[in-house]
């Protein structure tokens, strides 16, 4: 008996390390190829740990382009949608967890489908829309932008976690005289602050990670985001892989950390929101 | 799941007018609904119009309907065929190993052990990342002179020379799956790890005590008992694999000539380089067609009523 455990574990610890190794060796290889030198970068065999570490690239992408200025509209852009699709979705998820109402599962559809077809569809109208309401070239459109796509999934999660906290609790604060409102402020909401965060760093990585919207409303230089600035790193014939590689890491370190932390809190939201039966 | 069942009490439950109650539901999802249907529905819907059209930016003045010769024209072009044939290849071969892989990481991290949460968040990372950043890395990877998956295929000893992975047709299709399947396994490892976290252990209890082994478990119960889940996964994520054209656009850009196009970055070539709105929107139209036809297949195959409750 205990032979036969010992093996399920041996198994279980090989396939979960050689996952890890697949996991993470592009991630690793992309970040040590961002330390080496420029003439180490096609040198043959090649060296799996770089023989000379270098921050060139990273000071060249501040040098040539304007990476400073990437960075900073992406972080207001994807925490200002991030803010404004969880506000929102807080409202509607909380709705849809605790009433029961005419058209609620029409509703839900609704955002159900924007999940499913190729929203690449209405890209040019939304190109002309932008342009009537004179946002082309300006971080609002993408704000406005994100938010929208990012509501009808938000909603989902929010959800979720609202159907998680027995409704017994905000109607015990309604008695003791709150309006809805308040208790849903004072009571439920610092209750699910995990779920809150784990929603809204959901919102920020895909906001920060948005390229063709932001390629389709944006080319001036002091409004692009950095997949739209990487983007424009990629020439006809070639790629200079230091900047490319120093300008990946730089793009993923945010993400990452955000990630890492609400990891946890996302697979509880999908365990009680998207994925029931 | 859809009523919240209430624990009884005594206390009597506050009461609202049905009028105040009406308004309080209408005002919370109406800023939700209003962003949805301006900025989604609105333009989806112009942009089925514009598929009837001849819209293009290089002369908008002289824009009016002209039948189905978008989709037409569209359809006679090699380059369709072709994005339609990878389309299937590109779903089906990203598909599989994903959810098999996906699948068996999860049942691996179901129970808890010492380091799980590290171990988590380390592998869950793709998910993080845009299609367009693990492109370019793989773009890179897979470099042809010195590209660190043909050394380390060379030092395994699998291959003798180097392959031209981007300048091969083929092995450019089997490199966009590769990468695709890198990272779309978190993703189902994601939902299928939650879903059986909801599984209640009693249900294995019993059936241990009823003799039954791994796989009996296995394919009794847990299976049947995440199904919906798998099903709503495997056809958001199908959806998504054909919808979604950034990990290809930034690896290959659908080349070698063209090899390596699916409908949507073929749609999206024509939409940013060549400004044919109205045959990217003819695209789109077929691409939808196709997913429509698709999912009522879909559903109706695995006599699953439940996916518009996601």
């Amino acid at each position: 008996m205990t032979r036969l455990i010992n093996w399920k574990q041996l198994f279980k610890v090989i396939f979960l390390s050689l996952f890890l190794v697949f996991t993470v060796f592009p991630l690793y290889w992309i970040f040590i190829t961002s330390l080496k030198p420029g003439k180490d970068m096609f040198t043959f065999p090649i060296h799996y740990w770089p023989e000379t570490i270098t921050f060139e690239h990273y000071i060249d992408i501040f040098k040539i382009s304007n990476f400073g200025i990437y960075i900073t509209n992406s972080l207001i852009l994807s925490v200002v949608a991030g803010v404004f699709s969880l506000l929102i979705a807080m409202l509607s998820g909380y709705v849809l967890a605790r009433f029961e109402f005419k058209g609620k599962s029409q509703v839900i559809f609704a955002f159900f489908i924007t999940q499913m077809i190729p929203l690449f569809i209405g890209l040019a109208p939304l190109y002309l829309l932008m342009s009537k309401l004179q946002l082309l070239n300006k971080l609002p459109s993408l704000m406005l932008m994100y938010t929208v796509m990012m509501v009808p999934f938000c909603t989902v999660i929010m959800k979720g976690f609202f159907e998680r906290i027995p409704s017994t609790l905000e109607e015990a604060a309604m008695i003791d005289g709150c309006s809805r409102l308040t208790a849903l402020f004072k009571v439920i909401i610092p209750v699910m602050l995990p779920g809150i965060a784990a929603t809204f760093i959901f919102a920020f990585v895909q906001c920060w990670n948005e390229l063709f919207l932001a390629i389709m409303f944006i080319d001036k230089e002091e409004a692009k985001t950095i997949p739209v600035a990487m983007n424009s790193f990629i020439t006809k014939y070639d790629i200079d892989w230091g900047s490319m590689s120093a300008a990946t890491v730089l793009s993923v370190i945010p993400t990452l950390i955000l990630f890492a932390f609400a990891q946890k809190y996302i697979v509880e939201g999908m365990t009680q929101g998207s994925v029931k039966g | 799941m859809k009523t919240q069942t209430e624990p009884v009490t005594n206390r009597s439950l506050p009461t609202f007018s049905i009028s105040k109650h009406g308004l309080f539901i209408f005002l919370s999802l109406l800023p939700a609904l209003l962003l949805v249907a301006i900025f989604i529905y609105y333009p989806l819907f112009k942009g089925v119009i514009m598929a009837f059209q001849n819209y293009s930016l290089f002369d908008l003045t002289n824009i009016e309907f002209i039948g189905f010769d978008n989709f037409k024209a569209v359809m006679a072009e090699a380059g369709f065929k072709e994005s339609l044939v990878n389309s299937f290849y590109w779903v089906f071969f990203s598909l599989i190993p994903q959810f098999v892989i996906g699948f068996g990481v999860a049942l691996l991290l179901r129970r808890k052990f010492r380091g799980r949460g590290v171990y988590q968040a380390f592998i869950f990372f793709p998910w993080a990342m845009s299609g367009f950043l693990i492109g370019l890395i793989w773009r890179w990877m897979l470099n042809g002179q010195s590209g660190v998956i043909n050394d380390l295929l060379l030092k395994a000893g699998i291959i003798d020379t180097g392959i031209p992975f981007l300048a091969d047709p083929t092995w450019a299709m089997v490199s966009v799956i590769v990468a695709n399947v890198w990272y779309g396994i978190t993703f189902f490892a994601i939902m299928i790890l939650a879903a059986l976290q909801s599984i209640p252990d009693e249900l294995f209890e019993a059936a241990k005590i009823d003799g039954a082994n791994y796989f009996q478990q296995l394919f009794k119960i847990t299976i049947p008992y995440i199904l919906p889940t798998l099903i709503v996964t495997t056809l958001l994520r199908i959806i998504w694999i054909l919808n979604f054209p950034d990990l290809i656009y930034s690896l290959t850009n659908g080349g070698p000539a063209g090899s390596t196009h699916i409908l949507s970055t073929f749609m999206l070539e024509k939409l940013i380089m060549g400004q044919n709105y109205g045959q990217a929107a003819a695209i789109g139209v077929i691409m939808i067609f196709l997913l429509l036809c698709f999912s009522i297949f879909y559903v109706l195959a695995t006599k699953f009523n439940k996916a518009g409750d996601f």
